[in-house]
């Protein structure tokens, strides 16, 4: 029983992963935005959700728990508000910021989400700053017993990731996705050939931070607390760069597949690790896994850009 | 408001010298190293072990002068900077090199890059922990300028330190045949080429010297404020927007857009609560890059 709740809570992260991953293969796989800045549409997506579906604090909950609204929405309005809100974002920094040549849109992109991640942190009138907010509604929470929870959860997550994966590899086929990978490719081509570039990629950047969005809310809603710290860099936004890499750019399903491997490592290494090393060493060992994560991204960026599965040649079939 | 202008300066200084081997390496290479903060974060903290080897020898474990440092922390740089050289140079042989040899996109290495980073810093959780360590545990003393300005007597120090090092290279770059080769590849790789330049060995001048100026940078920092982990990963975000503010690959740039990035972050907590500080380089980034793509202080048309 304790190994198969340890593979649905596993399961449960690897899938919202996935969809992380999925949202950047749109920007990077897809369209060739350097996306740098995974992490503040996590957060838009986590905050909003959490805003739209919790209760306003009343009471002695108030003193310690400041935040600005709180509707007490059901579960998917709040996924739906998270993925509104984090297209909005990508609105307002796609406008700012996707003239900008590669690794420039790259850069500002961490900028902007380490400043997103800076302003929760210090407003607290809006999402109670750094303490985050807890007690996060969970779907369908008071009727299920809670060990069996995360096996429904699971389920929901698995859902979001099916639509959100068929609803992408229908776009990809369609005119639409080529203009895309025309993009990617060769913009001046594209533009020569009467694309509007800017608006396409707004587009994609939209699409994608949608999706990021969806991801943010149903991690919110997983581990039912949020706090800016989850929204850092390195956990934001370049573990999910690794799993795409590995896994496979511009291929979905490498997508997925990257976000299971390279969160088994994360998760499994520091359970393996802890019943080898002695005890004194076990608050450092763990950082092993930054090593891992590291040599992971440079072998496969050096030796197999591609990644396991890599980019089909032919995505549209006459 | 004099008072946060000094304090700008001094951060300013580092950012400075900081950025300096960033934007050598960016102009060369065409390579935006992500890992340049944590090789701050390594030169630090090798400074950190060899002082507290060398303060084993009794003599060396006594402040220098005024200062809070120890004669060992003294004498550390010169091994810190020797590793650090050779570890810059090491990961462009390993990682960097091959990519060039197989014509890699440019953005390809600089997703690598971040593989460094984080590989780097993983190194330094596992061998010295998540905790602050401090150079000194003294007390640090004050000198008082005119004008009510505290200053730290290490921040004297600091700047002597980091405009010295600044004066150095660029009497090296400006100089020695060495350097105008250097400067010969920032400015036209292929041109270089044909001239007879032998790029491969200027690259390894180009890391040697980035590694050199990372290990000064770093140890610098970890004198002004204390060692961490992530140091230097959330030190790169000001070193960045001061790169992009001076423009690709130019030296004189860089420092000022270093200096600019120190003032506007020291100033703005007149109007902002100090944390919002990164936030403030970055905003004043985003605006350079929309408004100026190549820089305030760019010199070359691209």
């Amino acid at each position: 029983m304790g190994m198969l709740d340890f593979l649905a809570s596993f399961a449960i992260m690897a899938s919202i992963y996935a969809i992380f991953s999925m949202g950047l293969n749109v920007h990077w796989g897809y369209t060739g935005l350097l996306n740098f800045g995974v992490a503040g549409f996590f957060a838009v997506g986590a905050y909003t959700s959490a805003l739209f579906t919790s209760r306003m604090p009343t009471g002695a909950l108030a003193t310690y728990v400041r935040q600005a609204f709180g509707f007490n929405m059901p579960f998917l309005l709040g996924v739906l508000f998270a993925a509104l809100f984090a297209g909005i974002v990508a609105v307002l920094i796609g406008l700012l910021t996707l003239r900008l040549s590669e690794a420039y849109l790259a850069i500002s992109a961490i900028g902007v989400a380490e400043t997103i991640r800076i302003f929760f942190n210090n407003e607290r009138w809006l999402a109670n700053g750094s303490q985050g907010l807890i007690g996060l509604k969970r779907p369908l929470g008071n009727v299920i017993p809670p060990a069996y929870y995360n096996y429904v959860y699971l389920l929901i997550v698995v859902i979001f990731l099916l639509l959100i994966y068929f609803a992408l590899e229908r776009g990809i086929r369609s005119p639409w996705g080529r203009v895309l990978r025309a993009i990617r490719e060769d913009e001046v081509m594209a533009a020569a050939d009467g694309k509007n570039v800017f608006f396409f990629k707004l587009q994609s950047l939209v699409l994608g931070a949608m999706i990021m969005g969806i991801g943010g809310a149903l991690y919110a809603h997983y581990s039912a607390a949020i706090q800016p710290s989850v929204f850092e860099p390195l956990f934001g936004t370049f573990i999910i760069w690794t799993m795409l890499t590995v896994g496979g750019t511009g291929n979905n399903r490498g997508a997925i597949l990257g976000a299971f491997i390279v969160w088994a490592l994360w998760s499994w290494t520091t359970f393996l690790i802890l019943k080898v090393v002695p005890p004194s060493f076990a608050t450092r060992a763990p950082y092993i896994r930054y090593v891992i994560i590291g040599v992971l991204l440079v072998v496969f960026t050096s030796a197999r850009p591609r990644g396991i599965i890599g980019e089909e040649r032919q995505v549209s079939r006459f | 408001m004099v008072e946060l202008i000094v304090y700008g300066i001094v951060l300013g200084s580092i950012i400075a010298l900081g950025s300096v081997g960033l934007t050598l390496i960016w102009g060369i290479t065409d390579l935006f190293n992500c890992a340049h903060g944590d090789q701050i974060t390594v030169g630090a903290y090798l400074a950190l072990l060899f002082s507290g080897l060398l303060s084993r020898i009794g003599p060396l474990s006594n402040p220098v002068g005024p200062f809070s440092f120890s004669w060992g922390l003294l004498l550390s740089f010169i091994p810190a900077i020797i590793v650090s050289i050779g570890l810059a140079v090491l990961v462009d042989r390993l990682v960097y090199k091959r990519m060039r040899r197989t014509g890699a996109h440019f953005i390809t290495a600089f997703i690598a890059s971040i593989g460094v980073a984080w590989a780097l810093r993983g190194f330094i959780y596992i061998i010295w922990g998540a905790d602050f360590h401090f150079y000194s545990e003294g007390l640090r003393g004050m000198v008082f300028l005119p004008a009510g300005i505290k200053l730290r007597i290490d921040e004297i120090f600091i700047m002597i330190v980091a405009w010295g090092s600044v004066a150095a290279v660029y009497l090296f770059l400006g100089r020695t045949k060495t350097g105008k080769a250097l400067r010969a590849l920032a400015d036209n790789p292929n041109l270089a080429r044909v001239s007879g330049i032998n790029v491969e060995r200027m690259l390894i001048w180009a890391w040697g010297l980035a590694g050199l100026l990372v290990a000064v940078a770093g140890i610098l920092y970890g004198i002004e404020t204390q060692l961490r982990p992530e140091m230097g990963w959330i030190f790169l975000l000001p070193l960045f927007a001061a790169v992009i503010l001076g423009g690709k690959g130019s030296i004189t740039g860089a420092l000022a857009g270093g200096l600019v990035m120190g003032l506007a972050q020291q100033v703005s907590t007149l109007f902002l609560v100090p944390t919002y500080k990164p936030a403030v380089a970055f905003i004043i980034m985003i605006l350079v890059l929309i408004f100026r793509p190549k820089g305030i202080f760019g010199r070359r048309s691209a």
